[in-house]
């Protein structure tokens, strides 16, 4: 009798379909999924370090380059960690505008998901799809803060400015059309016989493991945990806003995708309730406190007191009252969230950020075992990975 | 959820317990379940901070996850407080937090021990499975070692990287660069000879402002 030897692939760390740079050895017993190692840390900066030699406004731009594809996201939660230290809170229209910028946030993050994904098993019209919307919100970005993808536009205190004009009425004519693409996409999936070969019952995760594993967003809630940090635990003004929570039944990579394309359809209607408030609410977008927030250029030029301030803001910085806090956000991948540390100083003592997909990742040896070897493509595309956030 | 608090202090009256109104049961019972070994319980600013005796950490966990239904931990880290200003010389220099999370209650809970260099902290991946990269990686960034860990080996540090990045002795420009040599036709490392410059000094409110 022939002897059979278990066989050790190397996946990535350049292959397409890693999502970035993801190291994954396999041992394999022919076609099938024995053991999956993946190693991490390609994209290793070491912004936990630099953290601590940076002030609190230096920091923020780190977060953009975290999840460099839900941007504001990481902001928001970085800005309300900042926020409950110093116990601020930011005026309403500023809540308001960061909900729906973190709402849109959502679709562009989901919007790259479910291209990326879709490529990746083989369907290459989505892609371009996504990529359109992607455009718009990107848009969006640049209107507020002149930058489109890192955008450092949520400060602690409110928002960097205030929306500029017509931007509103922009977003309002978003919200009008996107159900439509979003059908578009589903026309394109949801009942497409080789989108639902190879997703459904792949990867199938039950309730309790999926709490073991520490997963959170829509890998917990495609496991049927009604778990949302948006409606458990809300921040800002999310309990103002009237949105659903779409949770799956079987646990499946197909669950997980009908989550989040439902979520989009959420996130869409988030936005239009925030737009209509914001168009009739106008108000001031940060804390008035110039020691926590830049002082209007136009006073800085004839105001001494506004002169050092600018100055102090934005060399010194502000000192945060010593304590610590665990701010989480319900991110578009999971539960992002920032532990931080202050000795009362200007720059943090230590900042721990909590990557969702740092616990999906670890979970896939678990969620491929058995598996095809032609399925881990679409487990890690299942998971939402952005090695930004993982390597950290 | 305030219904059941209600009840719950409601039934520590009955049996004559002083219930600390402000605090919640599962601190009452990790005081209850093992006394000396809570060294201090704060209400914090997000949720209640428990530091506990580094002995006893692997089986507070199972009895948190147990009898409080924290299902979830979310997120173990290391915090080096060499550097912290007015830190006890005797305390431990290393704190692993545990930040965990009760999904069916909607509440979280903090957990603390401290360490120093050569100790052993009871690793709590058989409580969950997901806790095992999270100690990987504070052992990692600060050489914190985790007792009955299945498979500690470095996480997001290079291959055959040496020292832990995150300790407060580390410097921020490391240690070492990469370079390709030519002659040997591979990537090596020599080290290398940045100047650490701090641009903005950290300062405190009311002092170091000359």
């Amino acid at each position: 009798m022939a002897e059979i030897k278990n066989y050790t692939l190397n996946f990535g760390p350049q292959h397409p379909a890693a999502h970035g740079v993801l190291r994954l050895v396999l041992e394999l017993d022919g076609e099938v999924v024995e053991r999956a190692d993946p190693h991490i840390g390609l994209l290793h900066r070491g912004t936990e370090k630099l953290f601590e030699e940076k002030t609190y406004l230096q920091n923020l731009p780190y977060f953009d380059r975290f999840d460099y594809v839900s941007m504001m996201a990481n902001e928001h939660a970085y800005t309300l960690a900042v926020e409950k230290l110093l116990g601020i809170e930011a005026p309403e229209r500023a809540q308001y505008i960061r909900v729906m910028f973190a709402e849109l946030t959502r679709i562009l993050n989901h919007c790259m998901w479910l291209g990326a994904v879709a490529l990746d098993i083989g369907a290459m019209t989505v892609f371009l799809f996504c990529f359109r919307e992607r455009e718009d919100i990107f848009d969006y970005y640049e209107a507020v803060s002149g930058a489109r993808m890192h955008a450092s536009y949520f400060r602690p205190g409110g928002v960097a400015k205030d929306l500029p004009e017509g931007l509103l009425e922009r977003i309002k004519g978003f919200t009008e059309r996107f159900p439509g693409f979003v059908d578009e996409y589903e026309t394109l999936l949801t009942e497409n016989r080789i989108w639902k070969q190879r997703n459904v019952d792949i990867a199938v995760v039950d309730e309790e493991s999926a709490l073991e594993w520490g997963f959170s967003g829509p890998m917990i809630r495609g496991s049927g945990v009604a778990w949302d940090l948006r409606k458990t635990q809300p921040y800002d003004v999310y309990d103002k806003m009237d949105f659903d929570i779409p949770v799956g039944v079987t646990g499946d990579c197909y669950d997980r995708y009908l989550v989040r394309v439902e979520e989009m359809r959420q996130s869409n209607r988030i936005i239009e309730q925030c737009v209509e408030w914001l168009s009739n609410n106008p108000g001031p977008v940060k804390v008035d406190d110039y020691k926590l927030t830049s002082p209007p250029r136009a006073e800085m030029k004839s105001d001494m007191e506004s002169l050092i301030h600018h100055f102090k803001y934005f060399s010194e910085g502000y000192h945060v009252p010593e304590g610590e806090v665990y701010q989480v956000v319900e991110h578009p991948k999971g539960e992002f969230g920032v532990y931080l540390v202050s000795d009362g100083s200007n720059k943090p003592y230590r900042m721990k950020v909590r990557a969702p997909g740092f616990a999906h990742i670890e979970a896939l040896d678990y969620m491929c075992r058995g598996h095809m070897i032609a399925d881990v493509v679409a487990i890690l595309g299942t998971q939402d990975i952005v090695f930004g956030e993982v390597d950290r | 959820m305030t219904e059941k608090n209600m009840t719950e202090e409601k039934l520590q009256d009955d049996i004559g317990v002083t219930a600390e109104t402000a605090l919640p049961p599962e601190v009452d019972g990790l005081r209850k379940r093992f006394g000396d070994q809570v060294l201090d319980v704060e209400a914090g600013l997000d949720c209640p901070s428990v530091t506990l005796a580094r002995e006893c950490i692997a089986e507070a966990c199972h009895y948190l996850k147990g009898e409080h239904s924290f299902e979830q931990v979310m997120d173990i880290c290391g915090v080096d407080r060499s550097d912290y200003r007015g830190w006890p010389a005797d305390a431990p220099r290393f704190q692993v937090v545990y930040q965990l999370l009760s999904v069916s209650r909607n509440c979280r809970i903090r957990l603390k021990v401290g360490a120093n260099e050569r100790d052993l902290v009871d690793s709590v991946t058989e409580v969950w499975p997901t806790a095992n990269w999270f100690e990987r990686e504070a052992f990692d960034m600060y050489g914190i070692i985790f007792n009955h860990h299945p498979d500690l080996r470095r996480l997001l540090t290079d291959y055959g990287f040496e020292g832990y990045p995150l300790r407060k002795d580390f410097p921020v420009t490391g240690r070492v660069e990469m370079f390709f040599d030519e002659a040997q036709w591979r990537c090596v490392y020599r080290p290398n000879k940045l100047e650490a410059r701090q641009l903005i000094q950290k300062s405190w409110p009311g002092v170091d402002r000359g």
